[in-house]
């Protein structure tokens, strides 16, 4: 009897630990308010940058992106994608890039954000606890960070993870 | 003489940092005080490694925000906290005693004195169990029997040699 306790123990513990990826780090700001930012638009691009006073009275997301970063890439078309539905501001967090690519890879790819922040120095970056591109939050209404995806986005993670909470925070 | 030079160079071997000149402080004090909070900080790209042995482009920028809190007059905790409130306890290397990481901290110890336990249960079991298992004792009726019949036979035995 206590063998078989013992191995239901471990198989339990073996089952969790084994299938968590390690290299997802949960978020310490979820649930706090969106961290004090102001970021000026991409040199050379569209409109005027976005800071933390635009991510309040509406559902946002907002997506850490780079034109180094290959992920960032097979996400984007789902980007563009969530930003069509309108269900959600959409905003783009361009980390640590040239501002010449950064435009390329736009034009290229579509830009469907409501509107991009150049994050040169990876200084907002920091205060929103970003390790890594792609990073996609989702802000409510009131500017606090409910959910946060590291990694690029799949369409069930859209289906199954960002519409729901949209959809809910917008009530 | 010789000896303590050797030992000097052999026990003493520069570790390999990732700091590069033009980050460090030039308050030697400072520059100091950086170094030994950038050991305690978990670069998150590598994961195992502190922000000060880390190349990667993160650690270098967490390197760069350290100093600047120092330079701003942050103390130590301060600048710990700074840092634990954007990216969470586990950019600590070594994880705070707080109720989620209990178990973290005395799961070993648990593990370890439930393991003593069972030893100790093992053998004390073995001890007190004369009867193996799966045989059942004689009552007290079989016992007399034995007994008088164990008597008769000795009689019996002495008798025939």
């Amino acid at each position: 009897m206590l063998p078989l306790a013992v191995f239901g123990v471990l198989a339990i513990y073996f089952a969790v630990g084994l299938t968590r990826d390690p290299k997802i780090i949960p978020s310490a700001l979820i649930d706090k308010p969106v961290p004090e930012f102001k970021l000026p638009p991409i040199v050379g691009g569209r409109g005027d940058g976005f800071g933390a006073a635009d991510l309040r009275g509406d559902v946002s997301v907002v997506n850490v992106f780079a034109s180094w970063c290959v992920p960032c890439r097979a996400e984007h078309p789902l980007i563009n994608e969530l930003a069509d539905m309108k269900v959600a501001r959409v905003y783009g967090l361009n980390y640590k890039d040239q501002p010449a690519d950064a435009n390329r890879w736009l034009a290229q790819l579509g830009d469907n954000y409501t509107a991009v922040g150049a994050d040169v120095d990876g200084r907002a970056g920091f205060h929103w606890g970003v390790y890594g591109v792609p990073e996609t939050f989702i802000v409510d209404k009131a500017g606090r960070i409910r959910m946060k995806h590291v990694g690029p986005i799949t369409r069930d993670d859209l289906r199954e993870k960002f519409l729901p909470l949209i959809k809910e925070l917008a009530k | 003489m010789t000896l303590a030079l050797i030992t000097l160079v052999i026990g003493n071997p520069a570790p390999a940092h990732a700091v590069n000149p033009d980050e460090m402080l030039a308050d030697p004090l400072l520059e100091l005080r950086a170094r030994e909070i950038s050991k305690g900080l978990r670069c998150l790209v590598c994961q195992n490694q502190s922000i000060d042995d880390s190349d990667a482009d993160l650690a270098k920028d967490l390197r760069v925000v350290v100093r600047e809190r120092l330079t701003a007059g942050d103390s130590d905790s301060e600048i710990i906290d700074y840092v634990v409130a954007r990216y969470g306890d586990f950019v600590l290397l070594k994880p705070p005693f707080k109720g989620a990481t209990l178990v973290l901290w005395l799961g070993p110890a648990l593990i370890g004195a439930a393991g003593l336990a069972a030893i100790a249960l093992f053998f004390r079991r073995r001890r007190g169990a004369v009867t193996p298992v799966g045989v059942t004792p004689l009552s007290d009726d079989e016992r007399a029997r034995l007994n008088k019949l164990l008597e008769d036979g000795e009689g019996t035995n002495g008798d025939r040699t």
